[in-house]
């Protein structure tokens, strides 16, 4: 199967570069940065697959089932975390959660 | 016995300085008094045994600097010179330490007086007994140490403070010469010790080597260096100013140091390197013209001074003066005769001195004494002792030294005797004017004191009475006793001690000089004396008259503004100094320069740039998903150029712009 590599990869990039300006431009809503997450995940999952189908080599498929799951995980200790925080702050506007601040 | 000699005052000055609080007032001036008499008593069979029996006596006794190139050891010299130095130094210390007991009895801090006393004595006995410019260096330095701690013993006054730090501090200049000469020394001789110097002396003679980019004669660089040296401790004109300032030290200090001992270390030293001063006449010149013009300029500055003290001190610069000219013109048998007198009669002089100022309950302005006569008659007769000694009155002690030394320069008939010859004569009048306007003010006047100290004065006790005596008895007979001994004819007393080139011997011409010349100075003497008393008894008035004109008063300010010597070392050299050490040294670089790139740049740096990183630290998500992006994709594209880039730029370039970034941040 012939595959136009270029193309693709340019679609999983727009995502990948999505996810990243998701996370670093949104100011307001911190689900939205655990989605931008995910579509960066996506958007890598989503690399390997076109590799794995391109190269004919399944070693891809399955990283991309493991980065999934490992997805699923951390998307729901995130929303854990979320919960927790909401519990004792009383808010998840991204512009209070500044703890770290040096 | 020669080691005690040496050793006896340090044990005093420990013992008394140390343990004084367990031993108290009367044990430390008992131990101190006892200890240093005692020296003075080893001193005098010192001087039998090596003078009278004609037995120098060298001792080493440890190597103390041994590195190949400079050897210096512990050793001591006690040959004729060494001896009479000892005999005038413990003799004159022993006095002191005698009178101080009486007159520092209501002190709260004698055993530290004491202490001090005994401590100047040991060094000073370092200084003559030394066998090597280092060790003679450890003297001199010890005598400026005590000086400075004698003259700041009242040290919660802040004229003595003040005077304490002006001694130090110009002394400092002279041992600065001194310290440059042994380098010299060192440098064209190859050693330190007197014995090797002074005999390969006459080789280097007419050498010269490059000094500060000029080309010198070796010996004659060497030689007034060291005379800058002797121009700092015995007070020469130029450096002389500490001088009277001492005077803010209790009164036997100035007896002891500022007159009779240390201020003559400086002549010792040219006395002591004569070998060295032969051959560079250049220098014996100039050694010449600074000591003819000290006597002169010192008598005149001490014609109008009003402190009893001060008075005696110019006298002591002066006849510093006459000793310095008269080594100038190579006679050093002359100069060690006449600073043995003169630390006896200018001893008696400062103690009978300390007598009145005692006695007039510590008032030392002489217009507020007068008609002492009547009630301290005692104290009078040994003041008119020591003064007709100091002036040369005939057949007294200075007469001996005084007279011969002007006939020596007289009979020199060259330029810079002829000049030491009348500078000197005059010298000898205004001495003896002073000294009659001293006795004159302090005794014969009509009473200016206070009435209620004129009641209670009284004469000096016992304790005091005692040393003023034995030294009356000095400042008469010594000079008449010694002379022949000293500076007779073809006398072999100083043995190799001292060294005179047989071009520069003059004491046979001195005895075909015309005789009007000789009597010159016993005549300026007398009429002097005659003049100040006259003037004061019976023209006071005229001597107002003409110190209220115009003339007189520009003399007047002249004369006892000290030649305003002071004025122009304040106003040109010392305020200069201040200045820089205010503005730049202190200012600029201190507080300034070493202080922004020292430890007050260093903490606001990191303060800068830890504000920085932590401004970095914002805690927002966002921002260090941006730096990551941002970091990420500049590192892919580095490495992705990295072969493209490599060939133009170096790593350590990168380092170098990121740390200029980081600081140009910080400005």
């Amino acid at each position: 199967m012939i595959v136009n590599l270029v193309e693709y990869l340019t679609v999983a990039m727009i995502i990948f570069i999505i996810g990243v300006l998701g996370i670093f431009l949104n100011r307001k809503n911190i689900i939205i940065m655990l989605m931008s997450l995910e579509l960066i995940l996506l958007a890598i999952n989503f690399n390997f697959i076109i590799f794995s189908v391109s190269l004919n080599d399944l070693m891809g498929q399955v990283y991309s089932l493991f980065i999934l799951t490992v997805a699923a995980a951390e998307s729901a200790i995130g929303l854990a975390i979320l919960v927790a925080y909401y519990r004792i702050r009383g808010t998840i506007a991204v512009k209070y959660i500044n703890l770290m601040r040096g | 016995m020669y080691l005690l000699i040496v050793l006896l005052p340090l044990i005093s000055a420990i013992v008394s300085g140390l343990f004084g609080r367990y031993i108290g007032k009367k044990g430390a001036q008992f131990i101190t008094t006892f200890l240093v008499s005692f020296t003075a008593i080893l001193s005098l069979i010192a001087f039998k045994e090596v003078a009278l029996n004609a037995n120098p006596c060298y001792i080493t006794l440890i190597t103390w600097i041994d590195s190949e190139l400079l050897y210096a050891s512990w050793g001591f010299i006690f040959d004729s010179l060494t001896v009479v130095m000892l005999i005038v130094v413990t003799i004159v210390s022993s006095l002191v330490h005698l009178y101080s007991i009486e007159y520092m009895g209501q002190d709260p801090h004698v055993p530290r007086f004491m202490s001090y006393l005994s401590l100047f004595t040991f060094f000073m006995l370092i200084l003559v007994t030394a066998d090597n410019f280092i060790q003679l260096f450890v003297g001199w330095e010890g005598v400026g140490l005590s000086s400075y701690l004698l003259i700041n013993f009242w040290f919660t006054r802040i004229q003595a403070n003040k005077a304490a730090m002006k001694a130090m501090i110009v002394n400092r200049i002279g041992d600065f010469g001194l310290s440059l000469a042994m380098f010299a020394i060192f440098l064209v001789f190859k050693s330190v010790d007197f014995a090797t110097v002074f005999a390969t002396a006459p080789f280097f003679a007419n050498e010269k080597f490059i000094f500060f980019n000029f080309e010198v004669d070796k010996l004659t660089l060497i030689c007034i260096l060291l005379f800058v040296g002797a121009v700092g401790k015995s007070a020469q004109i130029g450096l002389h100013t500490w001088l009277p300032d001492a005077m803010e030290g209790p009164t036997p200090v100035s007896a002891l140091i500022h007159a009779a001992t240390m201020v003559t270390a400086g002549v010792f030293l040219i006395i002591r390197t004569s070998p060295i001063f032969e051959y560079a006449p250049n220098a014996l010149i100039v050694v010449t013209f600074i000591g003819a013009l000290t006597a002169f300029f010192a008598a005149t500055t001490g014609l109008l001074q009003n402190d009893l003290k001060r008075v005696i001190a110019y006298s002591t610069c002066s006849q510093l003066g006459y000793m310095v000219f008269a080594c100038g013109l190579s006679n050093y048998s002359v100069s060690m005769f006449h600073l043995m007198n003169h630390a006896f009669f200018k001893a008696l002089l400062f103690l009978s001195a300390g007598s009145v100022i005692h006695a007039m309950n510590d008032e030392q302005d002489m217009r507020k004494m007068g008609g002492l006569i009547n009630v301290i008659p005692f104290t009078y007769s040994m003041m008119l002792i020591g003064s007709l000694s100091l002036m040369g009155f005939p057949f007294l002690t200075g007469f001996y030294s005084k007279d011969v030394i002007l006939e020596l320069a007289y009979a020199k008939y060259t330029i810079d005797g002829t000049i030491a010859y009348w500078l000197g004569t005059i010298s000898a009048f205004f001495t003896s004017f002073y000294s009659f306007r001293l006795l004159y003010l302090t005794f014969l006047n009509d009473p200016n004191g206070y009435k209620e100290y004129m009641k209670n004065s009284h004469e000096a006790p016992l304790l005091m009475a005692i040393p003023l005596i034995i030294l009356a008895f000095g400042s008469i007979f010594i000079g008449y006793i010694t002379k022949d001994m000293l500076i007779g004819l073809g006398t072999n007393f100083w043995g190799n001690s001292l060294f005179t080139l047989p071009n520069n011997v003059s004491l046979v011409e001195s005895e075909f000089i015309p005789a009007w010349i000789k009597l010159i100075p016993v005549m300026f003497s007398i009429t002097g004396a005659i003049l100040a008393f006259v003037l004061y008894t019976f023209y006071a008035k005229f001597l107002y008259q003409f110190k209220i004109s115009n003339i007189g008063r520009t003399l007047y300010g002249f004369l006892s503004k000290k030649w305003y010597f002071d004025k122009i070392y304040n106003d040109f050299i010392v305020k200069s100094f201040f200045d820089f050490g205010y503005n730049i040294s202190f200012k600029a670089l201190d507080r300034g320069i070493v202080e922004v790139i020292g430890p007050y740049g260093i903490v606001k740096t990191v303060n800068n740039l830890t504000r920085i990183i932590t401004n970095l630290q914002s805690g927002y998500i966002y921002h260090y998903a941006f730096v990551m992006f941002v970091g990420l994709t500049l590192f892919i594209t580095f490495i992705g150029l990295s072969n493209f880039i490599s060939s133009i730029l170096d790593v350590v370039l990168y380092f170098i712009f990121i740390l200029t970034l980081v600081f140009y941040s910080l400005i």
